[in-house]
């Protein structure tokens, strides 16, 4: 068995902050972030984008990108869409949300392009 | 004006409960109480005597016949025995399917149904032993009780989690610790990436920690968790106390201190004190989570009782936001068709009959809140998959010594849950059969997680694999 490790995380150090769904996983990479997309997809549920400063990740409310993309089922369309987001702004988190209006609340979220927190 | 026989005289003296109960031409109504019950009676006492005893002795009837009967229409509120069916696998049981007129029962009155469904039949003489199935609610009754006070979407809102079941623990040993100490391994399993943390039912208010002090530490726990992770923590405080007065006291210190959730535990307590407790919670705007210490001694015996399936409608209408559902693959009792059914009687809007699950009746809960089931006890990472497939996202999964027993502690031991949850829910996502690909899941997930690595190493081999006691009820000839 490994060696006792040190569980690395403090308040000084900005990389500790997690930002939920997949936030304990490596980076999302563009393949991983397709196969997300045809999930919400084949859930049924309105795709979205948002983007926030990673230092205010932990409000309920980030800024939309346009609107959600009610009805879009076209997965490179959806993913255009957030790497135009993330192109205007690089230094943000990109989540991709999927809206689930039968149960009025998010099916789920995801950061896909991780911000540089500050 | 006597409504249905002007004839009828008072004639003292013990009549055949069948001649007034058993009724097997009923059609019940929209608005009954359906009941079934698992019957099993005396010797030589034959089934439509039995039914309609059960019958009669859950509603209007008693021994003798009394004068006073005549002063009301004993016809409309009297309990109808109105089918018998056998059990599958049991000759010596039947089914008694009972319907209850909605005016038995007090509005929004939890316990009133039980005291009336479940009170003095179950010592009756005529039967051998008694067993309360399952039960139908009518939407109509449904709709004077509380429910649930926040319900799962709204916590998924105010806890910011979604996609993914939620993760907790139980804080161990379950008793002993000073509440300095405990708020140590409380902060220690939100800041390696568990959701909740919880208090154990037994810890409420002892002389090693006095509720007040741990309510304080726990409190700063989760703080600070918080300004660290960036993610949404909370701490299930057990108000559970002796006096409800005491009870209430306590909700609102937690309250006070900002807590997001508070723990009540709804059979010792009471349906009284649980009742008033959910009203509380959603008249304030806290989560509550619901431990069901003492269940087994009621729904464990498969032919005396009450089954779980009933005290999960029970708590349901009562209000609770969490309910503790049994896991199937961990230490505690569990048959996975009939825990998967009652999982739907949690969470569901509409609950189809489906015998394969135990469940006899279709039940309607129009727009009452979900309750999440929980899942907790001797789970494990190597469980983390097959959790993930049963219980889907609407869920808490709960790792005590699966978290606390991380030989790099309660940090790395949640870090390692969180990591494996979401390794299960990215492949579930992408399409992938968790139960069959579990461990190259987990495995490629413990890559780039040394903990997570660790924690396989480390509970690799236990399995809990003895025989369920309470099974469903299936043929055996």
């Amino acid at each position: 068995m490994a060696d006792m490790q040190d569980y690395k995380s403090s308040l000084s150090d900005v990389k500790s902050r997690k930002f939920e769904t997949f936030s304990y996983l490596p980076e999302m990479d563009d393949a991983r972030t397709r196969k997300q997309v045809e999930y919400i997809v084949s859930k049924g549920w309105n795709p979205a984008i948002e983007h926030t400063e990673p230092e205010n990740a932990a409000g309920s409310y980030w800024y939309m990108w346009k609107l959600p993309m009610f009805g879009e089922t076209d997965v490179d369309r959806i993913l255009a869409e957030a790497e135009a987001c993330h192109k205007a702004h690089p230094n943000n988190h990109v989540r991709l949300v999927g809206y689930d209006n039968y149960a009025q609340s998010k099916g789920t979220e995801m950061v896909v392009y991780r911000g540089n927190p500050v | 004006m006597p409504k249905d026989n002007p004839n009828k005289t008072y004639t003292a003296g013990v009549k055949e409960y069948r001649e007034t109960y058993w009724m097997p031409d009923y059609t019940p109504s929209d608005t009954d109480f359906l009941a079934v019950f698992k019957v099993i009676p005396q010797e030589g006492v034959p089934r439509e005597e039995a039914a309609a005893a059960v019958a009669a002795e859950s509603s209007t009837g008693t021994w003798t016949t009394v004068w006073t009967d005549l002063l009301t229409d004993l016809d409309y509120y009297k309990g109808r025995a109105y089918a018998i069916e056998d059990v599958p696998g049991n000759d010596e049981a039947f089914y008694a399917f009972i319907a209850y007129p909605i005016d038995l029962f007090e509005e929004g009155s939890v316990v009133n149904i039980l005291t009336s469904l479940v009170g003095n039949v179950f010592g009756f003489k005529a039967v051998r032993a008694l067993r309360l199935e399952d039960v139908r609610i009518p939407i109509a009754y449904v709709k004077t009780c509380g429910g649930p006070p926040n319900g799962i979407q709204v916590e998924r809102d105010k806890m910011n989690k979604y996609g993914r079941p939620m993760l907790g623990c139980t804080i161990k040993p379950k008793l002993g610790l000073s509440a300095k100490n405990y708020g140590r391994a409380v902060y220690e399993v939100l800041r390696g990436g568990l959701d909740f943390a919880k208090d154990d039912e037994n810890v409420n208010s002892q002389p090693f920690m006095r509720w007040r002090d741990r309510y304080d530490y726990v409190m700063e726990a989760i703080q600070k968790a918080e300004a660290e992770t960036g993610e949404k923590k909370g701490s299930y405080l057990n108000v559970t106390a002796p006096t409800p007065d005491e009870m209430f006291k306590r909700a609102e210190y937690a309250k006070e201190l900002g807590a997001p959730i508070i723990m009540h535990d709804y059979l010792t307590a009471g349906f009284t004190a649980n009742t008033g407790l959910a009203n509380w919670c959603r008249d304030n705007g806290m989560l509550l989570h619901i431990h069901r210490a003492m269940h087994a001694v009621i729904d464990r015996n498969p032919n005396h009782g009450i089954h779980f399936r009933v005290l999960t409608k029970m708590l349901r209408l009562s209000g609770g936001d969490h309910l503790h559902s049994g896991t199937v693959v961990g230490k505690l009792e569990g048959d996975r068709a009939a825990t998967l059914g009652w999982i739907d009687i949690m969470r569901d809007s509409y609950i189809k009959e489906d015998r394969s699950r135990g469940i006899m009746f279709d039940q309607d809960w129009g727009s009452m809140p979900g309750v999440f089931p929980v899942a907790s006890g001797g789970i494990h990472v190597w469980h983390m998959p097959a959790l993930v497939s049963i219980f889907g996202d609407d869920s808490v999964l709960q790792f005590g010594g699966g978290t606390l027993g991380h030989p790099w502690g309660n940090a790395a031991g949640a870090a390692a849950n969180r990591v494996a949850l979401e390794a299960c829910v990215e492949a579930r996502n992408q399409g992938r059969e968790l139960e069959k690909e579990g461990k190259d899941i987990l495995t490629n997930a413990a890559k780039s997680s040394p903990e997570l690595a660790t924690a396989m190493e480390t509970w690799k081999e236990i399995k809990f694999e003895f025989d369920t006691v309470d099974k469903l009820d299936v043929q055996h000839r």
